[in-house]
């Protein structure tokens, strides 16, 4: 089973790696570009077989280190 | 007064902490990351600066889960005394004890430079030294040094005092201008500037010399 942790920051944080994308997109002439934001992508391989328990532990795992929930989000899909 | 600093793979400013507190009159003793207890009677657990893990997930985040961290978070739990200084500071607020978060500079540059804090408060044992409102010359070297803290958090520093260093001017995107705070028994101070690198003439500096000076000083009258 695989698990994909998708982590950006929360909506409120000030994101300045995705302003910067955004404005060299603008560069590139994307003129109709008018909001980046950018995160991190995880993916597990996981021994579990149950997607409800394997979502539950990937939540500990978020929770514990995957992301820093004082400025982040995380979604998490199982596949 | 008896200290400890921390090297993780990856710091690279735990020699020249282990120095300043040792010119400061400190008992200095070295903790490697893969210790699982800190040596008995410390008074002060330094964290230094550095790229501890290679900075990989996020700045200080795999140091918060190193084999030395529930001594870590141990002891500031029985009330010792910590310093966490640039990724030091990222540490603590990994491991929880301190609040907020540490982000990408808003310019995104790294930032390597003197640079000017105020000492917001001196009441605590780290800024002692100084006056409130001081101005004093540090250097900054850093790439996530962007202080966060959503409003109530930032009330709760300001209500308490607990705000200990802001830059003046602002440089990296921190809430605040904050550079450096303090937890809730003022007896942990997180900071991204350098004192150890302004500790000593040779070093182009000293405004630094008086936190450890201070700290020493009064950790060994406790």
């Amino acid at each position: 089973m695989k698990a994909r942790v998708t982590i950006m920051l929360k909506d409120g944080v000030l994101d300045p790696q995705g302003e910067a994308i955004r404005h060299a997109l603008g560069g590139l002439g994307h003129k109709g570009v008018t909001g980046v934001r950018q995160g991190k992508l995880i993916e597990l391989d996981l021994d579990a077989t149950d997607p409800e328990a394997a979502r539950a532990e990937v939540a500990r795992m978020c929770e514990g280190l995957l992301a820093n929930t004082v400025i982040e989000k995380y979604a998490i899909e199982i596949a | 007064m008896k200290a400890a600093v921390v090297t993780f793979p990856g710091s690279n400013c735990d020699r020249d902490l282990a120095v300043a507190l040792k010119q400061a009159g400190a008992d200095v003793q070295r903790v490697w990351h893969k210790d699982t207890s800190l040596p008995q009677g410390l008074d002060l657990v330094a964290v230094p600066g550095g790229f501890s893990y290679g900075d990989y997930l996020r700045c200080g985040a795999i140091a918060a889960h190193s084999p030395i961290a529930p001594a870590l978070r141990a002891h500031a739990e029985r009330g010792g005394y910590m310093l966490g200084i640039c990724n030091g500071f990222q540490v603590l607020t990994e491991l929880g004890l301190l609040p907020g978060a540490l982000m990408r500079n808003a310019g995104l540059t790294f930032l390597c430079k003197p640079a000017t804090l105020r000492v917001e408060t001196a009441d605590n044992v780290f800024t002692a030294g100084y006056r409130t409102g001081q101005q004093i010359s540090v250097p900054v070297a850093h790439h996530d040094g962007n202080y966060q803290i959503d409003a109530e958090g930032l009330t709760a520093l300001r209500d308490q005092d607990r705000i200990a260093f802001t830059y003046a001017p602002a440089i990296n995107g921190s809430v605040a201008d904050i550079a450096g705070v303090l937890s809730a028994n003022r007896r942990v101070l997180g900071m991204m500037p350098h004192p150890e690198r302004a500790a000593d003439p040779a070093l182009g500096g000293t405004d630094g010399a008086a936190l450890f000076a201070g700290l020493v000083g009064r950790l060994a009258l406790a």
